[in-house]
């Protein structure tokens, strides 16, 4: 038995973006090992989900280089940038559900495109995916349209998930849902990443998410990641930003609990 | 052992002490490796798990994922065999597929011939509340239409004068072009068969009625429905969308009064102009061409073609463009309330509002023509 070559999840190296005159991110330095829970913060504006759209591929940086799971992101051809790209899973904020797409044509879609399953593997995978985001089989027959805030996240999460990533990366994962279905797809998420051994990083503004998710919290802020330690050692740092996020007074609650 | 012949997933038959015989998997099982292998594993594992008393040790699977589970529960029939060597992990996966097969099935759509009778009732259903939503529309603008005659106040005039200028002045261009190069070919078909018999003079009265009359109302509802039908079904399908329409009526703001009546006002009083204009432009083709083909002086085609066409004709033309604008600002308005929130439903509902328009712009055609048969014929 020996385990694959370890290299890190993600790895973000002297990274610096410029729009027009304004530059968002200027020498960003982060390693998220394999099997972390990572949770990316910062305020408004400061650049979190450009970060992730290169940390996926949608956009090129100004600057500096990524690698996730130990390769490049761009280069060496069609075929192996789609093979890395089939490697790590996204949950987009508003979900990002084709509504012209049933729930379950939604999940079997990538699955479809690798073109080596065929529809009774397809039809059983995405079965399983869906009773994993604990939706159950009827859902499978809606549009997204019909489904609920909560549901049209559980969508996603499931055709996040179909192409067995081993990188998981959400934007803002409890946005819009009520404290109660947060709690619960926070507590799915955490579940799901043990149980397959992904690797999530997470972007996010809720204190609830964070607490419950992260084993480690980067903090994105004047333009570079001010700090990336565990929440308890952030917490105690001393800085305007951190304190502002962290400590603000209507916060203090959510920490304490 | 090096790296590639462990990650490839394996199976090897080994041989039982008691006598019968063991597959032991070995190797990733994950949808990654399973792609490039899928053709030979199957009818491999499909053929292991046909015989009984087969010893199945996957101790050695290395990494397995759903995707090669369900590849092994699909050789399975579906259910653990009943000599399993497997970790703990993995069978935490089979437990899953397991309790997924035992949810409540969800009866497929069944293929028999009530199907098709159900496809003929559903569109018909379909046909039946097209119409009555029509009529609704229709009623609800009737009903706007008394209200504003009681409290002129309410007027929606910058919507009107907007869309006026939207579907109106901004369709000048194309309209302008359309109709003198329809001119154009119309003239010089005709001058060609005319010269023949020698009744050059004639054509002035072919131009004259059948732009007037026909042509220039019909081309110009069918350039408006592609152009401003389609742009009302889309916008009022994405304020569908994205609900405007929905705050709208927070705020207390009649959806009918403030997007549909402006555009069917904008419309009804726009469309009669741009029949004038195209007509004009469509004549003034047909001129210059005549004049190059039959060597058929300016002023005497400008001359005869108020001798040639009863003014009653022009009255015709812009009732029609009249008629023409209303139906094709309804038609798109009745498609674009109709929109579900989906991709799909805009496509199809802006596609059949501009099919829909183009053909109730001819068949009223054809009414109008039966219905003013004796009118302007000389």
């Amino acid at each position: 038995m020996s385990a694959p070559p370890v290299s890190a999840a993600v790895s973000i190296l002297d990274l610096s973006t410029r729009f027009g005159d304004v530059w968002i991110h200027r020498h960003v330095n982060l390693e998220i090992s394999r099997g972390e829970m990572v949770a990316l913060v910062g305020g408004s504006g400061s650049g979190k989900t450009t970060l992730l759209r290169q940390m996926i591929g949608l956009l090129a940086p100004t600057e500096g280089d990524i690698r996730l799971l130990g390769e490049p992101l761009y280069g060496g051809g069609l075929e192996r940038e789609r093979a890395l790209r089939r490697r790590f899973g996204v949950l987009f904020q508003h979900g990002a559900l084709f509504s012209a797409f049933s729930v379950y044509d939604n999940i079997a879609f990538p699955l479809r495109e690798l073109r080596a399953l065929d529809a009774g593997d397809i039809h059983d995978l995405v079965m399983l995916k869906l009773a994993m985001v604990e939706l159950l089989p009827r859902h499978a027959r809606l549009m997204p349209a019909e489904l609920s805030g909560g549901m049209v996240k559980r969508v996603a999460l499931a055709r996040a998930l179909a192409l067995e990533p081993e990188l998981l990366l959400l934007d803002e994962p409890t946005a819009g849902l009520d404290p109660d279905r947060s709690g619960n797809f926070v507590r799915l998420i955490r579940v799901l990443g043990e149980e397959l051994g992904l690797t999530v990083v997470i972007i996010t503004h809720d204190l609830d998410t964070l607490t419950a998710l992260a084993s480690r919290v980067a903090v994105l802020a004047e333009q570079h990641i001010l700090a990336f330690d565990s929440l308890d050692k952030i917490t105690g740092m001393d800085h305007p930003f951190i304190h502002n996020f962290f400590l603000g007074g209507r916060r203090q609650h959510a920490l304490s609990t | 052992m090096n790296m590639d012949t462990i990650s490839a997933p394996r199976i090897e038959v080994v041989a039982q002490d008691g006598g019968g015989y063991g597959v032991a998997l070995s190797g990733r099982w994950t949808l990654e490796m399973l792609t490039r292998q899928m053709t030979e594993l199957k009818p491999a594992l499909a053929g292991h798990a046909a015989l009984t008393n087969v010893a199945w040790n996957c101790l050695d699977i290395e990494a397995m994922d759903s995707a090669g589970a369900i590849l092994l529960w699909r050789a399975w029939r579906r259910k653990l065999p009943a000599m399993l060597q497997a970790r703990p992990e993995h069978l935490h996966i089979f437990e899953r597929i397991d309790s997924a097969d035992h949810q409540p099935a969800v009866s497929a759509i069944s293929n028999s011939p009530h199907r098709i009778i159900t496809a003929i009732g559903g569109s018909v259903l379909n046909l039946i509340h097209n119409l009555s939503d029509f009529i609704a529309l229709i009623g609800q603008l009737s009903l706007d239409a008394a209200y504003l005659l009681r409290r002129p106040r309410d007027m929606p005039w910058r919507e009107i004068t907007a869309n006026l200028y939207k579907s109106g002045v901004r369709a000048m261009p194309v309209t302008a072009l359309v109709g003198f190069l329809i001119g154009i070919v119309l003239s010089y078909l005709s001058a060609l068969q005319l010269k023949r018999f020698g009744a050059d003079i004639f054509i002035v009265n072919i131009l004259g009625l059948g732009i007037v009359r026909e042509l220039g109302p019909v081309l110009v509802a069918v350039l408006v429905a592609g152009r401003s039908g389609s742009a009302m079904t889309a916008q009022l399908g994405v304020m569908r969308v994205t609900e405007e329409i929905d705050a709208l009526a927070t705020m207390g703001v009649s959806q009918s009064l403030r997007l549909i009546f402006p555009k069917v006002v904008a419309l009804a009083l726009a469309m009669p102009l741009l029949v004038l204009w195209a007509t004009a432009m469509a004549l003034l083709g047909g001129m210059v061409a005549a004049q190059i083909q039959l060597d058929l002086a300016y002023g005497f085609f400008y001359e005869s073609l108020p001798r040639a066409v009863p003014v009653a004709n022009l009255w015709i033309g812009l009732l029609k463009g009249f008629v023409f604008g209303v139906l094709v600002a309804l038609v798109g308005c009745h498609f674009g309330l109709r929109v579900r929130p989906n991709t799909e439903s805009l496509s199809a509902n802006t596609t059949a509002s501009v099919v829909t328009a183009i053909t109730a712009v001819i068949l009223v055609d054809a009414i109008i023509a039966i219905a003013t048969r004796g009118l302007g014929l000389p």
